[in-house]
């Protein structure tokens, strides 16, 4: 194994067997961030596993990622509350603008996003959540500006 | 045992029989479209449905029998449901019958028209997807999937290999392989099985029936075709003939009015490996090689070991398949014997098999840049061109094989089915160790069916072990055991299909067991009936090596007929 990282989370499984592909898993989510190909592989290797299996399972729950995620990573409710007052609209502005689905992460690694069924904030619905920081009754039109507000932030780093 | 009554007649069924089993007995036919024989049910479609008194509809592939039931198959609410599941898997499916290389032979198309679905009910949203054409064996085109699972079952439960399974969730499911990557880059071994329980185009050959095509009306190039043992007892069913019909002359015939200048039979290089694959037995064994050895003519079978079972590499035959022998040996011998340059050479095999197209254009098998095959036609892609020049298989006379390379023993069409190459390995390795024939050249053991067999055979006071595998989740076993030290095996056959080529990824759709059984006994048949049983006492092998080739694993068989193979990575 080439991995001393997942090494170490596998020695937290030590039988190996195919009941802990799922918090596998996440584990290793939680170390990368994401599931690599890579990661997928070892995970493979380790519980004698094809990593189209350990793909199919993956794939089949939402809350696992194959991307890495970006500087700022955008986590936008899709629950109930939300949706009534319009996160569906939300999304799509968010797809259109950033250039990605949900999952993916735009090509310049600045943006990432996720939809999330609930984030327990439903009177601030539609609510959108950027790198932990929450920003309420979202529209189409606001949003712009918010994500504009992170770009400013992030060039004024970029420039000191 | 249990009572039950379908469509108002009892049948008496085993205790936990599912319906559709207890149907299949009293003559009664429901559809079913992700239902495998011999499978545990998984009960994925819901074409089967029937409706069971006091409870509903109910997928009769997976709900058992009980005592004092009372089932309608065909019931208007029955019908109407299996009516309905069509329609909604016709909601996303491309309107593309007519383009569609399983047009006429789909399930999904003969269901629809069954159950008289004639108009668009359901008009769901097409996604766009990418066909996989990466493949040099296998399309996949994910438009067309109605996601029964089929393929990946088989792939995983038949073949061991697991390439593929179901990706993502809901609408949103695909079948794919690792990472959504192509086949190319996947652990498939390229067998075809997949195509062959596919129920509609989703999974198809590459076709190479362009690329014949085209090289026949080549006025530059010299045409040359082969043709596998075990096409020939398979084709007939594409035309009408009973599963088991050998229309081997008809096959010639047939061939040579396409335009091929010279037709050969793979029977004959098996004949050939058996002298250079027995040789290197009696070497191995006399020179305490790698053993036990494993047979190397299955192309699918080759990959597997390169991805699977790496450190068993050097147990595998240098031999090359058949297919391989043929092709190298018509762009040498042949065409120094005939002043043609090999550059002109087209050389086409027909095989049972996806695989093959796979291994033709592998690196290995090539000689100073020229491939040793050119295209591979699969047993239906064959059957398609000849419809498509409209021959008549029931009104063609017979024709033989041409010289040097149309004689062959029974021992080498045996090797059309599982087991078939061992028994010819047996009948040769037995004189070539002994200097006599064998009593009685059946060796039962090793016939039939059966997905693993063994043998013992007493050659020269010593007991040569064998053993037979087809399917390659049987393989595992076999292999597993060698790995953990087991050491009374000196040679293990493998084939990759089930049941050997008879049973291979292109041969003709819809084959049962039935079938699958009578074209084996189609070659056992030929091998009874025939007088050249012995791969050794094949007078064209003979002369071959007087002629060109010297030996058995001499020099020139070294660089035409041998190869090494590699582990492989995959994703």
């Amino acid at each position: 194994m080439s991995n001393p990282a997942l090494e170490k989370i596998f020695t937290k499984y030590p039988c190996a067997s195919r009941e802990n592909l799922i918090p596998l898993l996440q584990d290793v989510q939680e170390k990368d961030g994401y599931l690599s190909e890579e990661s997928i592989r070892d995970i493979s290797r380790y519980l004698k596993l094809p990593s189209s299996k350990i793909y199919g399972v993956a794939t089949f729950y939402n809350q696992f990622r194959f991307h890495p995620i970006g500087k700022f990573h955008l986590q936008l409710c899709r629950g109930t509350a939300c949706h009534v007052n319009g996160s569906a609209k939300l999304l799509e502005a968010v797809r259109k603008i950033l250039k990605i689905e949900p999952g993916q992460t735009t090509k310049d690694k600045m943006w990432s996003l996720e939809t999330v069924a609930c984030m327990g904030a439903c009177g601030l619905s539609p609510v959108i959540c950027v790198n932990g920081e929450f920003h309420a009754k979202v529209t189409p039109k606001s949003l712009i500006k918010i994500l504009d507000q992170y770009r400013v932030q992030e060039a004024g780093h970029a420039g000191k | 045992m249990a009572k039950i009554t379908i469509n108002n007649k009892e049948i008496t069924v085993r205790e936990n029989e599912t319906i559709l089993a207890a149907a299949k007995k009293a003559g009664i036919s429901i559809p079913t479209l992700c239902h495998m024989e011999g499978f545990p049910p998984s009960g994925a479609c819901r074409i089967c449905v029937v409706e069971l008194e006091g409870r509903g509809l109910v997928p009769s592939c997976s709900f058992p029998a009980a005592d004092g039931m009372r089932v309608q198959t065909h019931s208007p609410r029955a019908l109407k449901a299996r009516k309905t599941v069509v329609e909604l898997l016709l909601a996303n499916h491309p309107d593309s019958c007519n383009y569609c290389a399983r047009n006429q032979s789909c399930r999904l198309q003969t269901l629809a028209s069954e159950l008289g679905v004639r108009q668009r009910v359901y008009v769901g949203h097409k996604e766009k997807y990418k066909l996989d054409a990466s493949s040099p064996a296998i399309v996949r085109d994910p438009a067309k999937c109605i996601l029964c699972g089929r393929c990946v079952r088989v792939c995983e439960e038949v073949q061991g290999v697991a390439a593929i399974d179901f990706v993502r969730r809901g609408s949103k499911t695909v079948i794919a392989a690792a990472f959504e990557e192509g086949l190319n880059l996947s652990a498939c071994v390229n067998c075809g099985q997949c195509i062959n329980v596919c129920p509609t185009g989703a999974l198809t050959e590459n076709s190479h029936v362009k690329r014949v095509l085209d090289a026949l009306s080549d006025p530059a190039l010299y045409c040359v075709v082969q043709h596998a043992p075990a096409v020939s007892v398979s084709i007939a069913e594409e035309f009408g003939f009973p599963a088991g019909s050998d229309v081997d002359g008809l096959m010639v015939a047939a061939l040579r009015r396409l335009g091929f200048k010279k037709v050969f039979d793979t029977a004959f290089t098996a004949d050939l490996t058996i002298m250079e694959e027995g040789s290197e037995l009696v070497h191995r064994i006399k020179n305490r090689g790698a053993l036990p050895m494993l047979t190397s003519c299955s192309p699918g079978w080759i990959k597997f070991i390169e991805q699977f079972y790496p450190d068993l590499l050097p147990n595998v035959s240098t031999c090359k398949s058949p297919q391989q022998m043929m092709g190298a040996i018509v762009k040498s011998y042949f065409a120094e014997t005939g002043n043609l340059n090999p550059r002109d050479i087209f050389s086409v095999s027909v095989m049972p098999c996806t695989a093959k197209k796979f291994e033709a254009q592998r690196p290995e098998m090539a000689c100073g840049g020229v491939s040793d095959v050119d295209a591979v036609l699969t047993t239906r892609e064959l059957a398609q061109v000849f419809r498509m020049y409209g021959f008549n298989l029931k009104a063609i006379a017979p024709e033989a094989a041409d010289t040097p390379f149309g004689t062959r023993s029974t021992a080498g069409k045996l090797f059309g089915g599982t087991g078939g190459v061992m028994e010819a390995a047996i009948r040769s390795a037995y004189f070539l160790l002994t200097g006599t024939e064998l009593e009685n050249p059946v060796i039962d053991k090793v016939r039939g069916l059966e997905g693993r067999k063994e043998a013992y055979v007493t050659i020269n006071g010593m007991e040569v072990g064998v053993a037979v595998a087809s399917g390659l989740a049987n393989a595992r076993k076999v292999l597993d055991a060698v790995r953990a030290g087991r050491n009374d095996l000196h040679f293990i056959e493998i084939m990759t299909c089930p049941g050997g080529c008879i049973a291979g990824g292109g041969q003709p759709l819809g084959a049962d067991l039935e079938a699958v059984k009578a074209r084996l006994a189609a070659l056992y048949d030929l091998d009874c009936k025939e007088g050249l049983r012995l791969s050794h006492k094949n007078e064209d092998v003979v002369r071959l090596y007087k002629e060109y080739l010297v030996a058995p694993l001499g020099e020139k068989s070294h660089r035409l007929l041998h190869t090494h193979y590699h582990a492989r990575e995959i994703v």
